[in-house]
């Protein structure tokens, strides 16, 4: 076995702070997944209302945050908050507001691909039965759209998960960085270490990730 | 649909020009992003942004404790301002934002003066110098660029310092170039050049930490040195750090700090070319 380097996690409290690295990670995208999800569902279904301007205003607002990359919109955030308002918000505070800025828009968005998809003939047979517009909902139209929905929101978590490995660089300390700090102050000891850490930062990503993976495959067929 | 990407277009020009807009205000109107010297005393904490993964200047080690010779320094500003110091993680390319917003007092973050940066940021005095310098093979030394011959080349790493300097004053010189670190070290392991020009902080380590490579031009093209760096403005802060630095010279303060840090990798030969104190260039 090649020496990976591996035993510079176990020097002092290393592997703990990779752990406390993942952590302040999860924390940033689960309260960010957490805020975007309602929230999506909301702007989804309003953009497939009949108010034309609604529509626009949401599209240009999905647009934008599509258009920016992640990385300058934590810039414009964290620090353009501060110069244009005066608002000095912490680097965990900025990462959430932009994670569910940008979760909104994309879980919307998916939100009204699904709903759209929803062929004509359900919501036009609903009526002829009779069914009111909230049971046509409740009992028709939403139990489609969650089966269509599931594996893409799913997709669009774990991408928020692996995303925060982006805002190290408005300061904040989370697993990538302190995986580079590590390796860093072993550069003289332990050269190769940068594959090693790597290689248990990847196991820990994909600790985290494969669950929800899990969830969507196991959901999918449970409702086929 | 032709409507439609119209309005788009001309909303994500709005939020364009808004974005540059604030960039440009900020020059002018809400340039008042700072602490003085007199809050930061007040609030009896200070923020000073360091790198964490730049061992030996600045990183943490293996119990999540700030290090090396930045760090060192910063500390004994916290101690004589009598506040904490409450160290950010900063990188190389966030640096200038973070004074301009105030969000760190002081950036000491192994940040080189340049006449670029001196318009975004102030300098205090310097606590180091920097260059270039030349590694060569013990058994073939290169001690001068002068008189070279037309055969051999240097390795540069693309995109630095040194290869501008040399493109610019010794164009005759063949160069090897490499994207990266790790690449430009094994070809010059595996003597497809004579000698690698790097930073002379670099090139040092280098030769101390493999057998039979000496740098024979420790010191090359313009030197240039290591500050720290205050908010625009920021004449309170700025006058305390100077007055500290020019203080901290009759304690000899950063040729321990040079000790306490750097003799690990550098060795202690390098010592006097490396450490300014009192801010006195030579």
């Amino acid at each position: 076995m090649p020496d990976l380097g591996i035993d510079v996690l176990l020097k002092g409290s290393n592997m703990l702070r990779l752990l406390q690295g993942l952590w302040v990670a999860m924390k940033i995208s689960l309260v960010s997944i957490g805020i975007s999800i309602p929230l999506g569902l909301i702007v989804g279904t309003l953009m497939t209302t009949r108010f034309k301007s609604l529509k626009v205003i949401f599209r240009i607002y999905l647009e934008t945050i599509r258009i920016l990359p992640q990385l300058v919109l934590l810039f414009l955030v964290y620090f353009g908050s501060t110069r244009a308002l005066g608002w000095n918000l912490s680097g965990e505070m900025a990462s959430i507001i932009v994670f569910t800025l940008w979760g909104t828009a994309e879980m919307g968005d998916l939100v009204r691909s699904a709903l759209v998809s929803i062929p004509k003939h359900q919501y036009e047979s609903s009526e002829a039965l009779g069914f009111t517009k909230g049971q046509m909902y409740y009992y028709i139209i939403i139990p489609q759209t969650i089966r269509r929905l599931l594996p893409l929101s799913i997709n669009l978590i774990t991408r928020m998960i692996k995303t925060t490995s982006l805002i190290l660089m408005i300061g904040v300390v989370e697993m990538l960085k302190v995986a580079q700090q590590i390796i860093e102050a072993n550069r003289m000891t332990s050269p190769n270490a940068a594959f090693g850490v790597f290689l248990v930062v990847f196991i820990l990503y994909f600790i985290v990730c494969w669950p929800f993976s899990t969830l969507a495959t196991h959901l999918e067929k449970k409702w086929r | 649909m032709k409507k439609l990407l119209a309005i788009l277009l001309t909303g994500i020009l709005a939020v364009g020009i808004t974005a540059c807009g604030n960039s440009a205000e900020t020059a002018s109107a809400k340039s008042e992003g700072y602490r003085t010297l007199d809050e930061i005393k007040e609030s009896g904490t200070i923020n000073i942004g360091v790198f964490s993964d730049k061992n030996p200047f600045g990183y943490v080690d293996e119990n999540g404790t700030y290090q090396g010779y930045d760090v060192y320094f910063a500390e004994r500003i916290g101690e004589d301002l009598g506040v904490e110091v409450n160290f950010v993680s900063t990188e190389a390319a966030n640096r200038i934002e973070y004074l301009q917003t105030g969000k760190v007092d002081i950036i000491l973050a192994n940040f080189t003066v340049t006449d670029e940066r001196k318009e975004e940021v102030d300098f205090a005095l310097p606590y180091m110098n920097v260059a270039l310098g030349v590694v060569s093979r013990e058994d073939n030394e290169i001690t001068s660029l002068d008189n070279w011959n037309k055969d051999d080349s240097i390795i540069v790493i693309s995109g630095t310092t040194a290869e501008t300097y040399l493109i610019e004053n010794y164009p005759d010189i063949p160069l090897q170039k490499f994207d990266s670190y790790a690449t430009a070290k094994e070809a010059f392991e595996n003597g497809t050049s004579v000698a690698w020009e790097n930073d002379n902080t670099e090139v040092i380590a280098f030769s101390l930490q493999n057998e039979g490579y000496t740098v024979g031009i420790p010191s090359l093209g313009s030197n240039d040195t290591i500050a720290p760096a205050v908010t625009k403005g920021n004449a309170t802060l700025l006058d305390w750090i100077n007055n500290e630095i020019e203080g901290l010279a009759a304690e000899k303060f950063f040729h321990a700090d040079y000790e306490a840090t750097l003799t690990d990798t550098y060795g202690s030969d390098y010592e006097e070319s490396l450490v300014v104190e009192g801010g006195k260039t030579n």
